[in-house]
């Protein structure tokens, strides 16, 4: 009915692409963060990089960022979730809304969040406002680490919830009326047919959606470096740093291959604890 | 259902979670406009006006700084490349897997995804060496590229989605009436595809307009706005920044709202 190699022909142009742009690059920066000029092996840009005094805070605080950050937004998405898919009127609509971070960028979900968070911001104007305190509080301030990273995990939430969402929604979808209206006459109560029938039949979305949350909460850096500039070292700031300030790509393909290195484990990691028994798929 | 007690707040739980979840998505891009659209003094005033007072002096101001001119042509030049390449190289690759049974097939789609759940910096150092050695460095088409890697995957998986959505029969038919199978793709199936080609292409678009970390790598006198955003924010007055966000949002929320029925198209592909 057709050439064989239709298929191949129409998948070139995007495997070219994938050759040039994505395996070819991959190969060079491992080779950058393992080799010296002259084009030897060596360990020397690993050690620079661990020995130098920001590794820890950085590699903590995107640790620690993502911990806060993932399962709340799995929680958020889920109640919402399952809110939408129980709205007879305006679906649609409250789905809009709901997602419209999507379209966010990260630096301006940034820029959003330090209206707020500012010395001068809204929050500010309605503490004083409202009596909680005397005066404007320096909320970004070095000294105050504890509300730069509030502000930070609120903007990430508050940005980065609708991609769960929209992952979970298109999930939930898949999963047949039958078996909740089943569970029904079972006599299951709505929180044992969310427990018990949609968390489990919904766990391949779970899934995807966590493993592609992390991996981007581990890529977290323009919020980061909208409100807490300096103050707040993350693993992507300091690749940025390397490669700029610093100006040694070695070091900072170090950084980056860490980045993939706990990328890989938590997928790995996510991937067995969300595993679906084989037979059990929908 | 009888409205029993127990009920009658669930309802009301229902209706206040849904109101305060849309307040807690809204009113912050509120209070960016709120502040872009307030003078420069009022944006640094303490107590802050709740309320725009409409003045449009920060707003003017941050249009007509040195660079933001360029940076926002820069922007819609590199989105706009990223748009074509994705969808040329995404489209055909969607209607392969959507159409045909090969060899390969799935390590083509375990590839693909691959490049979605891969560390952004990974991709955009090497290019930045690689760029230099072959004079591609700080310029549209370079970044473009980069910004292709980052959208393809999407424009694969809902073009997939789409050709998957069109009966094979309306292809075969177009065939025995006649059609080779170039001519039965262009009269039959690609005015059925068309709006979600279009839908994927603004998608694509998005992502390359929002894009912060690569075009900040990739980019040095070529700079997007992001990137010039970024690069302002140690020294930028506060109104210049506000003003920035703004520009930055309003487009992309346009975008989104114009391909919002194919969102859920995509990602409820991407689970499977």
């Amino acid at each position: 009915m057709y050439p064989r190699s239709l298929p191949y022909l129409l998948l070139l142009p995007s495997l070219a692409l994938l050759a040039v742009l994505f395996l070819y690059p991959f190969v060079l920066v491992a080779w950058q963060a393992i080799s010296d000029d002259g084009g030897q092996f060596t360990t020397a840009h690993f050690s620079e990089m661990l020995g130098h005094w920001k590794f820890g805070t950085a590699f903590t605080n995107t640790l620690l960022l993502t911990l806060a950050v993932v399962p709340i937004q799995i929680a958020l998405a889920l109640y919402m979730a399952s809110l939408v898919t129980g709205m007879s009127r305006g679906r649609d609509a409250f789905l809009y809304i709901w997602t419209i971070p999507l379209g966010i960028s990260d630096l301006a979900a940034g820029i959003i969040w330090l209206s707020i968070f500012e010395q001068t911001g809204f929050l500010n104007t309605f503490m004083v406002g409202l009596g909680f305190s005397e005066q404007p509080e320096t909320f970004l301030g070095y000294q105050n680490k504890g509300t730069i990273f509030l502000a930070i995990a609120l903007a990430e939430i508050w940005r980065a919830t609708a991609i769960v969402l929209v992952i979970l929604v298109a999930g939930m979808g898949l999963i047949p009326k039958e078996y909740k209206e089943a569970a029904e006459v079972f006599g299951a109560s709505r929180w044992q047919q969310f427990t018990k029938v949609t968390l489990p039949l919904l766990k391949p979305s779970l899934q995807t959606a966590m493993i592609l949350r992390v991996i981007l909460a581990f890529e977290v850096f323009a919020v980061v470096a909208a409100l807490g500039g300096t103050n707040m070292p993350i693993l992507m700031g300091e690749v940025y740093n390397w490669q700029f300030v610093l100006r040694d790509a070695n070091v900072a393909a170090a950084f980056a291959l860490v980045i993939l290195g706990i990328s890989i484990l938590c997928t790995l990691i996510i991937m067995w604890f969300l595993r679906t028994p084989k037979g059990a798929t929908l | 259902m009888t409205v029993d007690g127990t009920s009658k707040t669930m309802l009301w739980t229902f209706r206040i979670s849904t109101v305060v979840l849309c307040l807690w998505v809204l009113v912050p891009i509120y209070f960016l406009l709120t502040n872009t659209l307030s003078s420069p003094e009022e944006v640094v005033a303490f107590p802050k006006r709740v309320w725009p007072s409409f003045n449009l002096e920060s707003i003017s101001f941050f249009l007509t700084f040195s660079g933001v001119g360029a940076a926002m042509w820069n922007s819609v030049l590199v989105a706009s490349v990223t748009m074509v390449l994705s969808i040329a190289a995404g489209a055909p690759a969607g209607y392969a897997l959507s159409r045909f049974d090969f060899k390969g097939k799935s390590f083509y789609r375990v590839l693909i995804l691959m490049t979605r759940a891969f560390p952004l910096p990974l991709l955009a150092l090497p290019l930045a060496v690689l760029y230099i050695r072959i004079g591609l460095d700080d310029t549209i088409l370079g970044l473009a590229l980069l910004h292709t890697m980052l959208a393809l995957p999407f424009a694969v998986l809902i073009t997939f989605s789409l050709f998957s959505g069109i009966p094979v029969e309306l292809e075969e038919a177009a065939w025995t009436l006649g059609c080779n199978r170039f001519q039965a793709f262009r009269k039959v199936i690609l005015p059925l595809v068309l709006p979600g080609i279009t839908a994927s292409a603004i998608f694509a678009f998005v992502i390359s307009w929002n894009e912060v970390f690569g075009a900040a790598v990739l980019t040095i006198e070529n700079r997007t706005l992001p990137a010039f955003l970024l690069q302002g924010l140690d020294q930028a007055p506060l109104h210049l920044k506000f003003a920035g966000g703004a520009v930055l949002v309003i487009p992309a929320l346009i975008f989104i709202f114009m391909v919002r029925k194919y969102l859920f198209a995509m990602w409820g592909i991407a689970n499977r």
